[in-house]
Protein backbone atom coordinates (compact mmCIF):
# COMPACT_ATOMS: atom_id res chain seq x y z
CA UNK A 1 0.00 0.00 0.00
CA UNK A 2 2.66 2.25 1.21
CA UNK A 3 4.45 1.39 -2.24
CA UNK A 4 1.56 2.43 -4.17
CA UNK A 5 1.05 6.32 -2.44
CA UNK A 6 4.97 5.85 -2.50
CA UNK A 7 4.07 6.56 -6.98
CA UNK A 8 2.33 9.25 -6.32
CA UNK A 9 4.62 11.62 -4.67
CA UNK A 10 6.15 13.23 -7.19
CA UNK A 11 10.04 13.21 -8.31
CA UNK A 12 10.33 16.46 -8.88
CA UNK A 13 7.53 18.80 -7.87
CA UNK A 14 6.66 21.43 -10.46
CA UNK A 15 4.27 23.99 -9.58
CA UNK A 16 3.77 25.14 -13.45
CA UNK A 17 2.41 21.70 -13.99
CA UNK A 18 0.23 21.26 -10.78
CA UNK A 19 -1.08 24.84 -11.45
CA UNK A 20 -1.28 23.91 -15.04
CA UNK A 21 -3.11 20.94 -14.51
CA UNK A 22 -5.73 21.73 -11.38
CA UNK A 23 -6.31 24.66 -13.06
CA UNK A 24 -7.65 23.07 -16.69
CA UNK A 25 -9.39 20.52 -14.67
CA UNK A 26 -11.21 23.35 -12.17
CA UNK A 27 -11.94 25.55 -15.22
CA UNK A 28 -13.59 22.60 -17.00
CA UNK A 29 -15.71 21.74 -14.24
CA UNK A 30 -16.62 25.39 -13.47
CA UNK A 31 -17.46 25.55 -17.30
CA UNK A 32 -19.71 22.32 -17.47
CA UNK A 33 -21.27 24.02 -14.23
CA UNK A 34 -22.15 27.08 -16.60
CA UNK A 35 -23.08 25.05 -19.69
CA UNK A 36 -26.65 25.34 -20.73
CA UNK A 37 -28.49 21.99 -20.99
CA UNK A 38 -28.31 21.95 -24.30
CA UNK A 39 -24.90 22.48 -25.09
CA UNK A 40 -23.38 19.97 -22.78
CA UNK A 41 -20.79 18.24 -25.12
CA UNK A 42 -21.38 14.43 -23.78
CA UNK A 43 -19.78 11.69 -21.83
CA UNK A 44 -16.99 10.79 -24.44
CA UNK A 45 -15.32 14.06 -24.70
CA UNK A 46 -15.76 15.09 -20.86
CA UNK A 47 -14.27 11.34 -20.17
CA UNK A 48 -11.76 12.06 -22.95
CA UNK A 49 -10.43 15.59 -21.68
CA UNK A 50 -10.28 14.75 -17.97
CA UNK A 51 -7.94 10.96 -19.03
CA UNK A 52 -5.74 13.26 -21.39
CA UNK A 53 -5.37 15.97 -18.63
CA UNK A 54 -4.67 13.46 -15.81
CA UNK A 55 -2.43 11.25 -18.28
CA UNK A 56 0.16 14.52 -18.40
CA UNK A 57 0.13 14.83 -14.89
CA UNK A 58 0.62 11.12 -14.21
CA UNK A 59 3.83 11.06 -16.41
CA UNK A 60 5.35 14.32 -15.26
CA UNK A 61 4.59 14.69 -11.40
CA UNK A 62 4.38 10.99 -10.34
CA UNK A 63 7.26 7.95 -9.87
CA UNK A 64 6.47 7.50 -13.61
CA UNK A 65 8.77 10.96 -13.87
CA UNK A 66 11.80 9.19 -12.43
CA UNK A 67 11.82 6.25 -14.74
CA UNK A 68 11.21 8.10 -17.51
CA UNK A 69 14.81 10.15 -16.05
CA UNK A 70 16.25 6.45 -15.81
CA UNK A 71 15.73 4.57 -18.24
CA UNK A 72 14.93 5.50 -22.13
CA UNK A 73 12.30 3.28 -23.20
CA UNK A 74 10.28 4.72 -20.33
CA UNK A 75 11.12 7.95 -21.09
CA UNK A 76 9.44 7.71 -24.66
CA UNK A 77 6.35 6.38 -23.16
CA UNK A 78 6.57 9.55 -21.51
CA UNK A 79 6.66 11.82 -24.54
CA UNK A 80 4.15 9.10 -26.44
CA UNK A 81 2.08 10.32 -23.67
CA UNK A 82 2.75 14.03 -23.76
CA UNK A 83 3.04 14.19 -27.35
CA UNK A 84 0.80 11.99 -28.44
CA UNK A 85 -1.78 10.15 -26.69
CA UNK A 86 -2.74 12.92 -23.92
CA UNK A 87 -3.17 15.93 -26.59
CA UNK A 88 -4.88 13.79 -28.75
CA UNK A 89 -7.46 12.72 -25.94
CA UNK A 90 -7.67 16.66 -25.18
CA UNK A 91 -7.88 18.07 -28.83
CA UNK A 92 -11.02 15.23 -30.07
CA UNK A 93 -12.67 16.53 -26.81
CA UNK A 94 -12.83 20.36 -27.74
CA UNK A 95 -12.73 21.58 -24.82
CA UNK A 96 -12.62 25.32 -25.57
CA UNK A 97 -15.95 26.35 -25.53
CA UNK A 98 -16.21 24.52 -21.86
CA UNK A 99 -12.34 26.19 -20.64
CA UNK A 100 -13.94 29.74 -21.48
CA UNK A 101 -17.39 29.51 -19.88
CA UNK A 102 -15.01 27.85 -16.73
CA UNK A 103 -13.60 31.71 -16.30
CA UNK A 104 -14.56 34.08 -14.00
CA UNK A 105 -16.68 36.59 -16.02
CA UNK A 106 -14.63 39.45 -14.81
CA UNK A 107 -11.64 37.55 -16.30
CA UNK A 108 -13.53 36.80 -19.61
CA UNK A 109 -14.68 40.75 -19.88
CA UNK A 110 -10.52 41.78 -18.81
CA UNK A 111 -9.45 39.65 -21.85
CA UNK A 112 -12.22 40.63 -24.38
CA UNK A 113 -11.26 44.11 -23.67
CA UNK A 114 -7.20 43.32 -24.32
CA UNK A 115 -7.62 43.62 -28.05
CA UNK A 116 -4.10 44.12 -28.29
CA UNK A 117 -3.27 40.64 -26.46
CA UNK A 118 -5.73 38.74 -29.05
CA UNK A 119 -3.85 41.58 -32.07
CA UNK A 120 -0.64 39.71 -31.06
CA UNK A 121 -1.82 35.80 -30.07
CA UNK A 122 -3.74 35.26 -33.02
CA UNK A 123 -1.28 35.69 -35.82
CA UNK A 124 1.72 33.94 -33.82
CA UNK A 125 -1.14 31.22 -33.23
CA UNK A 126 -2.39 30.70 -36.90
CA UNK A 127 1.39 31.10 -38.43
CA UNK A 128 2.33 28.01 -35.95
CA UNK A 129 -0.64 26.23 -37.29
CA UNK A 130 0.32 26.03 -40.78
CA UNK A 131 -0.04 23.06 -41.85
CA UNK A 132 4.05 22.70 -43.04
CA UNK A 133 5.13 24.64 -40.02
CA UNK A 134 2.84 21.78 -37.63
CA UNK A 135 4.17 18.86 -39.60
CA UNK A 136 7.64 20.68 -39.33
CA UNK A 137 7.33 21.15 -35.38
CA UNK A 138 6.09 18.01 -34.89
CA UNK A 139 9.02 15.89 -36.45
CA UNK A 140 11.68 18.56 -36.10
CA UNK A 141 10.75 18.33 -31.97
CA UNK A 142 11.25 14.83 -31.85
CA UNK A 143 14.01 14.67 -33.94
CA UNK A 144 15.95 17.53 -31.99
CA UNK A 145 15.28 16.03 -28.32
CA UNK A 146 16.34 12.64 -29.86
CA UNK A 147 19.85 13.92 -30.83
CA UNK A 148 22.31 12.32 -28.69
CA UNK A 149 24.15 15.05 -27.90
CA UNK A 150 21.00 17.25 -27.28
CA UNK A 151 19.72 14.47 -25.68
CA UNK A 152 22.70 13.75 -23.44
CA UNK A 153 22.02 17.58 -22.41
CA UNK A 154 18.59 17.73 -21.99
CA UNK A 155 18.75 14.68 -19.16
CA UNK A 156 21.47 16.07 -17.29
CA UNK A 157 19.95 19.71 -16.99
CA UNK A 158 16.84 19.91 -15.23
CA UNK A 159 15.77 23.33 -16.39
CA UNK A 160 16.04 21.70 -20.13
CA UNK A 161 14.84 18.61 -18.63
CA UNK A 162 11.51 20.66 -18.24
CA UNK A 163 11.82 22.88 -21.71
CA UNK A 164 11.88 19.52 -23.32
CA UNK A 165 8.96 18.18 -21.87
CA UNK A 166 6.80 21.65 -22.27
CA UNK A 167 8.16 21.58 -25.64
CA UNK A 168 6.67 18.18 -26.53
CA UNK A 169 3.07 18.72 -24.58
CA UNK A 170 2.36 22.10 -25.84
CA UNK A 171 3.42 20.87 -29.52
CA UNK A 172 1.26 17.89 -29.34
CA UNK A 173 -2.03 20.50 -28.32
CA UNK A 174 -1.35 22.37 -31.36
CA UNK A 175 -0.76 19.85 -33.33
CA UNK A 176 -3.96 17.78 -32.58
CA UNK A 177 -5.84 20.36 -31.95
CA UNK A 178 -5.17 21.25 -35.62
CA UNK A 179 -5.97 18.17 -36.93
CA UNK A 180 -9.18 17.80 -34.88
CA UNK A 181 -10.63 21.27 -35.33
CA UNK A 182 -14.57 21.21 -36.30
CA UNK A 183 -17.90 22.95 -34.99
CA UNK A 184 -18.43 26.41 -34.57
CA UNK A 185 -15.35 28.53 -36.24
CA UNK A 186 -12.68 29.71 -33.67
CA UNK A 187 -9.57 31.26 -34.67
CA UNK A 188 -7.72 27.53 -35.43
CA UNK A 189 -7.47 27.20 -39.66
CA UNK A 190 -9.66 24.50 -40.71
CA UNK A 191 -8.40 22.80 -42.85
CA UNK A 192 -9.92 20.18 -45.74
CA UNK A 193 -10.29 16.33 -44.60
CA UNK A 194 -8.54 15.47 -46.86
CA UNK A 195 -5.33 17.69 -46.12
CA UNK A 196 -5.84 16.47 -42.69
CA UNK A 197 -4.94 12.46 -43.66
CA UNK A 198 -2.30 14.05 -45.84
CA UNK A 199 -0.56 15.69 -42.80
CA UNK A 200 -0.88 12.70 -40.90
CA UNK A 201 0.76 10.31 -43.23
CA UNK A 202 3.21 12.69 -43.77
CA UNK A 203 4.57 12.97 -39.84
CA UNK A 204 4.20 9.21 -39.96
CA UNK A 205 7.02 8.09 -42.31
CA UNK A 206 9.47 10.34 -40.38
CA UNK A 207 8.50 8.76 -36.98
CA UNK A 208 8.96 5.49 -38.16
CA UNK A 209 12.23 6.12 -39.86
CA UNK A 210 13.44 7.83 -36.51
CA UNK A 211 11.92 5.15 -34.23
CA UNK A 212 13.01 1.88 -36.69
CA UNK A 213 16.67 3.92 -36.78
CA UNK A 214 16.83 3.39 -33.21
CA UNK A 215 15.24 0.28 -32.91
CA UNK A 216 18.06 -1.33 -35.42
CA UNK A 217 20.77 1.03 -34.61
CA UNK A 218 23.82 -1.46 -33.20
CA UNK A 219 25.47 1.16 -31.32
CA UNK A 220 24.32 2.67 -28.05
CA UNK A 221 23.06 6.06 -28.94
CA UNK A 222 22.07 7.11 -26.09
CA UNK A 223 25.00 7.07 -23.82
CA UNK A 224 23.51 9.62 -20.93
CA UNK A 225 21.64 6.41 -19.34
CA UNK A 226 24.43 4.61 -18.97
CA UNK A 227 26.07 7.69 -17.42
CA UNK A 228 23.48 8.89 -15.41
CA UNK A 229 22.65 4.89 -14.16
CA UNK A 230 19.75 2.94 -14.54
CA UNK A 231 16.47 2.41 -12.23
CA UNK A 232 17.47 -0.81 -12.56
CA UNK A 233 19.94 -3.05 -14.27
CA UNK A 234 18.91 -3.59 -17.89
CA UNK A 235 20.77 -3.87 -20.62
CA UNK A 236 21.34 -0.94 -22.27
CA UNK A 237 20.54 -2.26 -25.99
CA UNK A 238 17.38 -3.80 -24.70
CA UNK A 239 16.40 -0.37 -23.18
CA UNK A 240 17.41 1.22 -26.67
CA UNK A 241 15.40 -1.46 -28.68
CA UNK A 242 12.32 -1.34 -26.42
CA UNK A 243 12.67 2.87 -26.95
CA UNK A 244 12.93 3.16 -30.82
CA UNK A 245 9.55 0.29 -30.85
CA UNK A 246 7.90 2.68 -28.63
CA UNK A 247 8.79 5.87 -31.05
CA UNK A 248 7.83 3.93 -33.95
CA UNK A 249 4.72 1.86 -33.86
CA UNK A 250 2.32 3.56 -31.52
CA UNK A 251 3.63 7.01 -32.37
CA UNK A 252 2.84 5.71 -36.15
CA UNK A 253 -0.43 3.91 -34.62
CA UNK A 254 -1.74 6.99 -33.52
CA UNK A 255 -1.68 8.77 -37.30
CA UNK A 256 -3.21 5.50 -37.94
CA UNK A 257 -6.32 6.52 -35.35
CA UNK A 258 -6.34 10.01 -36.01
CA UNK A 259 -6.94 9.23 -39.78
CA UNK A 260 -10.03 7.10 -38.82
CA UNK A 261 -11.12 9.88 -36.44
CA UNK A 262 -11.09 12.26 -39.50
CA UNK A 263 -12.42 9.98 -42.13
CA UNK A 264 -15.76 9.83 -39.71
CA UNK A 265 -15.91 13.44 -39.22
CA UNK A 266 -15.25 13.46 -43.29
CA UNK A 267 -18.25 10.78 -43.51
CA UNK A 268 -20.33 12.74 -40.87
CA UNK A 269 -20.37 15.71 -42.80
CA UNK A 270 -20.97 14.17 -45.91
CA UNK A 271 -23.85 13.04 -45.02
CA UNK A 272 -25.59 16.00 -42.93
CA UNK A 273 -25.07 17.84 -46.61
CA UNK A 274 -27.06 15.40 -48.75
CA UNK A 275 -29.58 14.85 -46.52
CA UNK A 276 -29.69 19.04 -46.40
CA UNK A 277 -29.42 18.93 -50.19
CA UNK A 278 -32.46 17.24 -51.39
CA UNK A 279 -34.62 19.24 -48.19
CA UNK A 280 -32.91 22.47 -50.13
CA UNK A 281 -34.43 21.47 -53.44
CA UNK A 282 -37.91 20.60 -52.08
CA UNK A 283 -38.11 24.10 -50.82
CA UNK B 1 17.63 33.91 -10.63
CA UNK B 2 15.03 31.99 -12.17
CA UNK B 3 14.36 33.91 -15.93
CA UNK B 4 18.02 34.19 -15.89
CA UNK B 5 18.68 31.01 -15.58
CA UNK B 6 16.13 29.84 -18.12
CA UNK B 7 17.67 32.76 -20.52
CA UNK B 8 21.61 30.84 -19.77
CA UNK B 9 20.22 27.83 -20.62
CA UNK B 10 18.27 28.85 -23.94
CA UNK B 11 21.47 30.59 -24.99
CA UNK B 12 23.57 27.56 -24.00
CA UNK B 13 21.12 25.08 -26.23
CA UNK B 14 22.16 27.50 -28.77
CA UNK B 15 25.01 27.11 -28.35
CA UNK B 16 25.47 23.46 -28.17
CA UNK B 17 27.35 23.17 -31.22
CA UNK B 18 29.97 25.59 -29.67
CA UNK B 19 30.22 23.70 -26.78
CA UNK B 20 30.70 20.45 -27.70
CA UNK B 21 34.35 21.93 -28.96
CA UNK B 22 35.95 22.91 -26.41
CA UNK B 23 39.07 20.77 -26.69
CA UNK B 24 38.11 17.86 -24.09
CA UNK B 25 37.68 14.20 -24.74
CA UNK B 26 35.04 13.76 -22.16
CA UNK B 27 32.00 16.40 -21.64
CA UNK B 28 31.87 19.77 -20.56
CA UNK B 29 29.56 20.05 -18.03
CA UNK B 30 29.81 23.45 -16.90
CA UNK B 31 27.06 25.37 -15.85
CA UNK B 32 24.70 22.42 -15.95
CA UNK B 33 24.93 21.23 -12.79
CA UNK B 34 25.13 22.16 -9.38
CA UNK B 35 28.56 22.78 -6.73
CA UNK B 36 29.54 19.94 -4.71
CA UNK B 37 28.04 19.36 -1.95
CA UNK B 38 27.43 16.10 0.53
CA UNK B 39 27.33 14.30 3.63
CA UNK B 40 28.98 11.01 3.58
CA UNK B 41 30.56 8.36 5.56
CA UNK B 42 34.53 8.05 4.67
CA UNK B 43 35.80 5.19 4.97
CA UNK B 44 37.58 6.19 8.16
CA UNK B 45 34.08 5.98 9.55
CA UNK B 46 33.85 9.63 10.16
CA UNK B 47 31.03 11.84 8.46
CA UNK B 48 32.48 14.30 6.58
CA UNK B 49 31.01 16.82 4.04
CA UNK B 50 32.62 18.10 0.28
CA UNK B 51 35.28 20.12 2.84
CA UNK B 52 36.77 17.02 3.01
CA UNK B 53 38.34 17.83 -0.56
CA UNK B 54 39.83 20.71 1.36
CA UNK B 55 40.26 23.19 -1.91
CA UNK B 56 41.35 20.69 -4.08
CA UNK B 57 39.98 19.30 -7.58
CA UNK B 58 38.13 15.91 -7.62
CA UNK B 59 37.22 13.20 -9.36
CA UNK B 60 34.26 11.27 -8.16
CA UNK B 61 32.95 8.09 -9.44
CA UNK B 62 29.86 5.89 -8.20
CA UNK B 63 29.77 2.45 -7.74
CA UNK B 64 30.06 -0.70 -5.51
CA UNK B 65 33.12 -3.31 -4.33
CA UNK B 66 31.10 -6.03 -5.51
CA UNK B 67 31.13 -4.39 -8.96
CA UNK B 68 32.34 -7.69 -11.22
CA UNK B 69 33.83 -5.39 -14.11
CA UNK B 70 32.72 -1.78 -14.60
CA UNK B 71 33.86 0.06 -11.74
CA UNK B 72 37.68 -1.63 -11.30
CA UNK B 73 38.07 -1.28 -15.04
CA UNK B 74 36.45 2.27 -14.70
CA UNK B 75 38.92 3.39 -11.82
CA UNK B 76 41.98 1.31 -13.40
CA UNK B 77 41.88 3.75 -16.31
CA UNK B 78 41.69 6.47 -13.70
CA UNK B 79 44.20 5.66 -11.40
CA UNK B 80 46.90 5.29 -14.34
CA UNK B 81 46.00 8.34 -16.33
CA UNK B 82 46.66 10.50 -13.26
CA UNK B 83 50.13 8.31 -13.21
CA UNK B 84 50.35 9.73 -16.35
CA UNK B 85 50.58 13.49 -15.17
CA UNK B 86 53.60 15.20 -14.38
CA UNK B 87 54.14 15.00 -10.60
CA UNK B 88 53.33 18.06 -8.98
CA UNK B 89 49.71 17.94 -11.04
CA UNK B 90 49.19 14.48 -9.22
CA UNK B 91 49.55 15.73 -6.21
CA UNK B 92 47.27 18.37 -6.73
CA UNK B 93 43.72 15.82 -7.62
CA UNK B 94 41.92 14.11 -5.25
CA UNK B 95 40.72 10.87 -6.20
CA UNK B 96 36.76 9.76 -4.46
CA UNK B 97 34.91 6.44 -5.00
CA UNK B 98 31.38 6.71 -3.93
CA UNK B 99 29.59 3.72 -2.96
CA UNK B 100 25.88 3.54 -3.81
CA UNK B 101 25.64 -0.28 -1.54
CA UNK B 102 25.94 0.90 1.67
CA UNK B 103 24.32 -2.92 2.56
CA UNK B 104 28.09 -4.25 1.86
CA UNK B 105 30.27 -1.39 2.09
CA UNK B 106 31.13 -0.70 5.39
CA UNK B 107 34.12 1.58 6.16
CA UNK B 108 37.10 -1.34 6.24
CA UNK B 109 35.92 -2.68 2.99
CA UNK B 110 36.02 0.20 1.27
CA UNK B 111 38.92 1.33 2.52
CA UNK B 112 40.40 -1.98 1.28
CA UNK B 113 38.93 -1.62 -2.08
CA UNK B 114 40.14 2.29 -2.39
CA UNK B 115 43.80 1.69 -1.32
CA UNK B 116 44.15 -1.15 -3.80
CA UNK B 117 43.91 1.47 -6.54
CA UNK B 118 45.31 4.46 -5.39
CA UNK B 119 46.56 6.18 -1.66
CA UNK B 120 45.06 9.30 -3.05
CA UNK B 121 41.52 7.79 -3.61
CA UNK B 122 38.60 8.26 -0.58
CA UNK B 123 36.30 5.93 -0.34
CA UNK B 124 32.76 7.19 1.09
CA UNK B 125 29.55 6.20 1.52
CA UNK B 126 26.14 6.65 3.46
CA UNK B 127 22.84 6.11 4.20
CA UNK B 128 19.73 6.22 1.87
CA UNK B 129 19.20 9.42 1.87
CA UNK B 130 22.30 10.74 1.75
CA UNK B 131 23.15 9.24 -1.43
CA UNK B 132 19.76 9.73 -2.92
CA UNK B 133 20.66 13.38 -2.38
CA UNK B 134 23.86 13.45 -4.05
CA UNK B 135 23.03 11.33 -6.93
CA UNK B 136 20.36 12.98 -7.37
CA UNK B 137 21.89 16.37 -7.27
CA UNK B 138 24.43 15.22 -10.70
CA UNK B 139 20.89 13.43 -12.16
CA UNK B 140 21.92 9.91 -11.70
CA UNK B 141 20.81 6.98 -10.20
CA UNK B 142 21.26 3.81 -9.15
CA UNK B 143 19.45 0.72 -8.43
CA UNK B 144 19.48 -2.90 -6.95
CA UNK B 145 18.68 -5.65 -8.58
CA UNK B 146 16.65 -9.11 -6.84
CA UNK B 147 19.11 -10.55 -4.39
CA UNK B 148 20.32 -14.02 -5.82
CA UNK B 149 19.87 -17.37 -3.65
CA UNK B 150 24.13 -16.86 -3.29
CA UNK B 151 22.45 -13.10 -1.55
CA UNK B 152 24.73 -11.50 -3.89
CA UNK B 153 23.20 -8.54 -6.42
CA UNK B 154 23.64 -6.71 -9.07
CA UNK B 155 24.02 -2.59 -8.34
CA UNK B 156 22.98 -0.53 -11.69
CA UNK B 157 25.05 2.73 -11.32
CA UNK B 158 26.41 5.95 -13.16
CA UNK B 159 29.66 4.82 -15.45
CA UNK B 160 30.80 8.57 -15.34
CA UNK B 161 33.80 9.76 -13.66
CA UNK B 162 32.39 13.43 -12.03
CA UNK B 163 35.42 16.03 -12.04
CA UNK B 164 34.74 19.21 -10.05
CA UNK B 165 37.57 21.97 -9.55
CA UNK B 166 38.92 23.21 -6.37
CA UNK B 167 35.81 25.69 -6.03
CA UNK B 168 33.13 22.63 -6.33
CA UNK B 169 32.25 23.37 -9.62
CA UNK B 170 31.58 20.54 -12.16
CA UNK B 171 33.47 20.94 -14.71
CA UNK B 172 33.98 17.22 -16.90
CA UNK B 173 32.23 14.37 -16.92
CA UNK B 174 34.57 11.35 -18.06
CA UNK B 175 32.82 8.99 -20.21
CA UNK B 176 33.52 5.38 -20.28
CA UNK B 177 34.47 4.77 -23.66
CA UNK B 178 37.56 6.93 -22.88
CA UNK B 179 40.74 5.89 -23.19
CA UNK B 180 43.79 6.20 -20.70
CA UNK B 181 45.16 8.58 -22.56
CA UNK B 182 42.11 10.96 -23.05
CA UNK B 183 41.35 10.85 -19.56
CA UNK B 184 45.32 12.20 -18.82
CA UNK B 185 44.96 14.60 -21.59
CA UNK B 186 41.69 16.47 -20.31
CA UNK B 187 42.99 15.86 -16.47
CA UNK B 188 46.20 17.44 -17.57
CA UNK B 189 44.15 20.53 -19.29
CA UNK B 190 41.74 20.89 -16.37
CA UNK B 191 45.26 21.13 -13.69
CA UNK B 192 47.18 23.08 -15.80
CA UNK B 193 44.65 25.88 -16.04
CA UNK B 194 44.27 26.06 -12.42
CA UNK B 195 47.76 26.58 -12.40
CA UNK B 196 47.84 29.21 -14.79
CA UNK B 197 44.50 30.71 -13.10
CA UNK B 198 46.89 30.38 -9.49
CA UNK B 199 49.82 31.74 -11.25
CA UNK B 200 47.54 35.25 -12.42
CA UNK B 201 46.11 35.59 -9.24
Amino acid sequence: MSEFLAFFVPWEFSWLVQISVWGALLLYFNGLRKTPAGELPGYAPIIGFVLGVVLMYLVTQTRFDYWSQYMFFVHRGQHLVLHHLAPFLIALAMPAPVLARGLPAGVREWFARQAWLRAAWVPIYRWLQQPAIACILFVGLIAFWLTPEIHFDAMLNVTLYWVMNWSMALDGLLFWWLMFERGRGGITPRLGYGTRVLLLFAVMVPQIIIGASITFADANWFEVYAVCGRAWPLDPMTDQHIGGLITWIPAAMMSVIGALVILRFWIYDDAARNAARPAAARA
Amino acid sequence: MKPVRLALTALMLLGLSACADQGWNGKSIEGLMPELEFELTAETGETVTESVFAGRPVAMYFGFTHCPDICPTTLARLVAAVRRLPEPLQEELQLAFVSVDPGRDGPQQLADYTDAFSERMLGLTGTQRQLKALTRRYRTTYGYEDERADGSYNVSHSSAIFVFDAAGEPQLMLLDSLGVAEIAADLEKLLAERAENADNA
